[in-house]
This record gives C-alpha cells, sequence and structure tokens, in this order.
C-alpha cells in the first residue's frame, strides 16, 4: 500500500537536547499508525515539525509524494493533513457547534460579502456545515452539548471536540496527540470506536498514545521513539516483544 | 477515497435548538431605545449628548470587531476617524462634494491607511500592531497640526454642510438623532451577521487559538487584516458624521482622549457583544451629566460608578447579559 506521509531523517533540537534525532518512517494511506514511546521522548517534537506547527532543524516531510517540510500549517492543511494538540486548543468563545464549523473553513468558502448579504449560496453552505457537524458531533458522542459554550466542557469532551473539529477539515491524514489523556472509561471507549470508524472511512490516523491497552486495540502499527530516536517500528505484537522497547519502558 | 462522515453516517440528530427568547439582552436593547427615545422627546441638551454617544457607538462598533470579536489590540483608531472627519471637511467644503461622495472618498482613504500598516506588521508575532497603531494615532494628529495649507492647523476648519443625500438634509437635533440611529441600528445588524458568519467564525477562531485556526487551513494574517480593516472602515465612518453633525473640525477632536474614552466604552458595554457598542457608549456618555450636580466630585463619582460596572459586570453589560440569557436557554 502506498504511503500517505513520509518522514525522512527528521531531526530537531532544541539547544543542546536532540528533541527528535533522525528520525525516518512512513504512514500508509489506510489505517492507524500509533507513535509511543516514555515522556519526553520527543512524540509532540516529531508531531509538531510533521504538522509545521515549529521547523525542522534537518531532513524531510513527504505528503503524497510532495516535499511539504517547509508549508506552514494553513498550507499543510489545504493538503489534507490536520492534528490535534496534547494540550487541548478550542475556541473558548464559541459554542461546540460553532467550533467545529471553523473546521469547514477550507471546505467553504465566503468572506464580508456573503456574511453581510447572506446570498442564497452562502446559507445553503451554512444549513450544509450546521447538518455536517451534527453528524460529526454525534460521531463522537457530543450531541447533546452541540449549543454549549466549549469553554464549559469537560475535560475529557473538550478532547473529543477538537478531534470532531479537525474531523471537519475531511483530513486525508489525521494527527492526534495523546487523544485518550483525561478522558474516562466510557470516553475512551467512544474514542477508540470513533478512531476505527475515521480509519474505515478511508482517513489515515497518526496517533501518540500512552494508553497501551487502547493502541493494542486499534493500531495497525507501532513506532517507538526514545531520547528522540526511533528504537522500533513493527505491528503492536512485534513491538510488544521487542528487547529495545521493553528496555526502554522498563530501564 | 476520503469520504465525509456525512456521507456515511446512517442518520442526522440535529441538536435541540432552544426558542426561548433572550431576554436580557432583549432589556438591553429596550434600555438603549429607551434613552435614546428619550433625547428625541425632548431634544435639546440632550439630543446633543445622545447624538455624540450615538457616533462613538459607531467608532465603538469597529473596535468592537478588532478587540472582541478578533482579540487583537490597537490604540490608534482615532486615526482613522481623523481621516475621515478631515477628508469630509475638505471635500464638503473646499471642494464643495456632496457628504456622501466626502465620507465614501474618506473610507477609501481610511482603508489604504490601515492596509499599509496592517499588511506588513500583522504578519510579524508580537505587539507591532499595537504599537504600530500608537505611532499612527500622534502622527495623523500631527499632520492636522501641520498640513495648514488643508487642514488649517489649530484653527480648524468651519462652516461644514450637515448631512444629507439630495435635497434632504438632517438639520435639527431629531433628524440628526434619527439618522445616527438608523446608522447604529444598520451596523449592529451587520455585526450580527458576521458574527454567525464564516468571516466572524475565523475571527473567533483566531481569537481562541491562532495555532488551532492555522491547522484548520485559516491564514491568520490575513483574518487579522480583515478585522483590522473592518475596524478602520467603521471609524472612518464615524469621523465623517461627527464633522457633519458639529459643522466643524479641529485636530483636538480625534486626539488620545477619544481613544481612552471608546475603550471605556467598549468594556462597559461588553467586548465581543452586539448590543455593547451601543449601551456602552450611551452610559459612558450619560454617567458625567448624571452627576454633573456633585461639582468637585464629580470625576471621582464618574469612575467609582464605571469601576462599579466593571467589578459587577466583568463581561459588559450586554456580556452579562447574554450570559444570563445563555444560562435560561441551557
Ligand atoms: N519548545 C521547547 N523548548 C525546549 N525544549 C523542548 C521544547 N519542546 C520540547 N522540548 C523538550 O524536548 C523533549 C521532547 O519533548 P516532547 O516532544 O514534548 O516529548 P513527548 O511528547 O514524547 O513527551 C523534552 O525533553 C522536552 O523538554
Ligand atoms: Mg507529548
Amino acid at each position: 500500500m502506498s504511503a500517505i506521509l513520509e518522514v525522512k531523517n527528521a531531526t530537531r533540537s532544541f539547544g543542546g537536547l536532540v528533541a527528535v534525532n533522525d528520525v525516518s518512517f512512513s504512514v500508509p494511506s489506510r489505517g492507524v499508525t500509533a507513535v509511543i514511546g516514555p515522556n519526553g521522548a520527543g512524540k509532540t517534537t516529531l508531531f509538531n515539525v510533521i504538522a509545521g506547527t515549529i521547523s525542522a532543524n534537518g531532513g524531510t516531510i513527504l505528503l503524497n509524494g510532495e516535499d511539504v517540510t517547509d508549508f506552514k500549517p494553513e498550507a499543510k492543511a489545504a493538503k489534507g493533513l490536520v492534528r490535534t494538540f496534547q494540550l487541548v486548543k478550542l475556541f473558548q468563545d464559541l459554542t461546540a457547534a460553532e467550533n467545529v464549523k471553523v473546521g469547514f473553513h477550507l471546505k467553504t468558502h465566503g468572506g464580508l460579502f456573503a456574511a453581510l448579504f447572506q446570498p442564497a449560496w452562502a446559507r445553503a453552505a451554512e444549513r450544509n456545515s450546521e447538518k455536517t457537524a451534527a453528524d460529526l458531533l454525534d460521531l463522537v458522542g457530543l450531541s447533546k452539548v452541540a449549543q454549549t459554550s466549549a469553554s464549559i466542557l469537560p475535560y475529557g469532551q473538550q478532547r473529543l471536540l477538537e478531534i470532531a473539529r479537525a474531523l471537519a477539515c475531511q483530513p486525508s491524514i489525521l494527527l492526534l496527540d495523546e487523544p485518550a489523556a483525561g478522558l474516562n472509561a466510557e470516553e475512551s471507549e467512544r474514542l477508540a470506536r470513533a478512531i476505527r470508524r475515521i480509519a474505515a472511512d478511508g482517513t489515515a490516523v497518526l496517533l501518540i498514545e500512552h494508553d497501551m491497552k487502547l493502541v493494542m486495540d486499534i493500531a495497525d502499527d507501532v513506532v517507538v521513539l526514545d531520547y528522540g530516536r526511533k528504537i522500533a517500528h513493527g505491528t503492536p505484537d512485534a513491538v510488544r516483544n521487542d528487547p529495545a522497547v521493553l528496555a526502554a519502558y522498563l530501564g | 477515497m476520503t469520504s465525509s462522515p456525512s456521507t456515511t453516517l446512517p442518520e442526522a440528530r440535529s441538536a435541540v435548538q432552544t426558542t426561548r427568547l433572550p431576554l436580557a439582552t432583549a432589556a438591553v436593547w429596550a434600555v438603549s431605545a429607551a434613552i435614546v427615545g428619550y433625547a428625541l422627546i425632548f431634544g435639546g441638551y440632550a439630543a446633543t449628548i445622545i447624538s455624540f454617544a450615538l457616533i462613538y457607538a459607531v467608532f465603538v462598533s469597529g473596535l468592537n470587531v478588532f478587540m472582541g470579536l478578533t482579540a487583537q489590540v490597537s490604540f490608534g483608531q482615532s486615526a482613522f476617524a481623523a481621516i475621515g472627519g478631515y477628508s469630509s471637511a475638505v471635500l464638503t467644503t473646499t471642494y464643495a462634494w456632496p457628504p456622501l461622495a466626502g465620507m465614501s472618498a474618506g473610507l477609501v482613504f481610511s482603508l489604504l491607511a490601515a492596509w499599509a500598516i496592517g499588511f506588513p506588521t500583522l504578519r510579524l508575532k508580537g505587539h507591532y500592531l499595537a504599537m504600530a497603531t500608537l505611532a499612527i494615532g500622534l502622527i495623523t494628529y500631527e499632520i492636522a497640526v501641520e498640513w495648514e495649507s488643508v487642514t488649517q492647523g489649530y484653527l480648524g476648519i468651519s462652516g461644514i454642510p450637515p448631512l444629507g443625500i439630495g435635497p434632504f438634509e438632517a438639520v435639527s437635533d431629531r433628524q440628526i438623532l434619527v439618522v445616527l440611529s438608523v446608522v447604529v441600528l444598520v451596523i449592529a445588524f451587520a455585526v450580527k451577521r458576521i458574527q454567525h458568519s464564516r468571516l466572524g467564525r475565523s475571527f473567533a477562531a483566531v481569537a481562541g487559538s491562532e495555532e488551532a485556526a492555522a491547522t484548520l487551513g485559516i491564514n491568520v494574517a490575513r483574518t487579522k487584516l480583515v478585522s483590522f480593516l473592518l475596524a478602520a472602515g467603521l471609524a472612518s465612518i464615524s469621523g465623517s458624521l461627527f464633522v457633519h453633525v458639529v459643522g466643524y473640525v479641529s485636530p483636538e477632536v480625534f486626539g488620545l482622549h477619544m481613544v481612552i474614552l471608546a475603550f471605556s466604552m467598549v468594556y462597559i458595554g461588553g467586548l465581543g457583544t452586539v448590543a455593547g457598542p451601543l449601551i456602552g457608549a450611551l452610559i459612558v456618555s450619560i454617567l458625567p451629566e448624571v452627576f454633573r450636580g456633585m461639582k468637585d466630585s464629580q470625576d471621582l463619582a464618574y469612575g467609582i460608578a464605571l469601576i462599579l460596572i466593571l467589578i459587577y459586570a466583568p463581561k459588559g453589560i450586554a456580556g452579562v447579559a447574554g450570559a444570563f440569557d445563555a444560562r435560561r436557554a441551557a
């Protein structure tokens, strides 16, 4: 199967600390790939480099074969790569439904003229956004809080909302940074089902996760980082029994 | 390859919409209408005060788009009011243009100036725009003073014709009040529409998290620029309205005090709300009149009243009303 994302020799350091050190791997255009590793291993930094949130010191990022290494986040989003954040970044002044609607930005158009005069096409687009947002909120189990301000949602629901918002971009690859952190058991289960559904619909998923059960349940492929380096890459079963991985987690 | 979830999910369960009226917000509008109505009935001094308040409401509406909806800072909006005001003044006196044409020319000049300041500074991270706007406020003031051949310096320009289109002119207190009320209502309506549009959501996204907004494909610098241009445009219109209502303009009119007054209006009224600029402008304009009888302690009483409002209504009057309505609807 072809790769949607190829990371080649990605490197990023902060002062003397090499947070991501010569990491290479590729993500197939279907299925769920997980990035695991101890705290401080460089997982979030790797995501930041891939998504363009910070620049790399070296290496190349290919998206569908195109070199997007120096693209800004909004340009990468336009190419179908969308991420969520380890520390949730919602638009606090907006309701849950409106947050999701912001995700339709790239798929819709219209500026001041459309806002002021609301021509028929703009109203139709708005109705469509309304409906699709409701569907996405349903997918992550947030229908009941659609009209609630994002700022007052419990933390677990904020995480789920961020995923729904990212999905509104209809990404071809979705990057999730520790989506299960702060979720209760029921929300976690809801999340696992949603991720499987997203993958089944044809979106490649790359996720950072601490919850090993979740990773073993839903990942097709696992990349293991330790001290910024890739130390293993394979199926969940293969990685679980890899001596280098066991050493990193136990040692 | 990538399919939208909407096409694969069996049914859409649309969110339950509450139909209760936002009573508190309606009350804010009713109070504003009552204040303007009082001025309409009694005319005279009350009409003058309320006319100025309505002109300020236009200016503050622009500030509210930039500061409230988009969470950015500008200290120099008075510069755009000055550009609008002086354009109207010069073009309708020296060149005998009709008011609407002068106002439109001023609008174009203001937008060009705002673009020239905003385009370079808004792509930089940090508070470069805020600093640049502080500078332009001062520079515009200096130009108004020094460019005597056009602005007549400190002397100012007088004999500016009243507002009007063709044969229709707003000359009396009441006519002016009606025209200004219509302008303020149209702007409030426009802001409401912007708030619930793709454009308004991109403003709110930039206000909430620039990083997340960019991740969703929003061009943050361009979004801020659009918001800044809207604010500058409304400031320009308020400047034009002012010179036609007063019939006179001088550099002092658009000084730093205008910015300070507008800041208190936008906070008292409620940052990021639709009704905020109007109620804020009305309250801040009326309060000094209420305390006028207190002579020496007048400024103190005025200050205390403003602080009390901000303590008990930290989101401003319309902000608290909106929160109250939201709680009732939930
Ligand atoms: N902006 C930054 N400045 C300095 N050091 C950083 C920065 N971001 C991350 N680091 C460091 O890089 C290392 C990897 O961090 P991170 O990528 O967040 O790890 P993980 O997500 O795997 O827990 C850590 O030692 C962290 O302290
Ligand atoms: Mg991390």
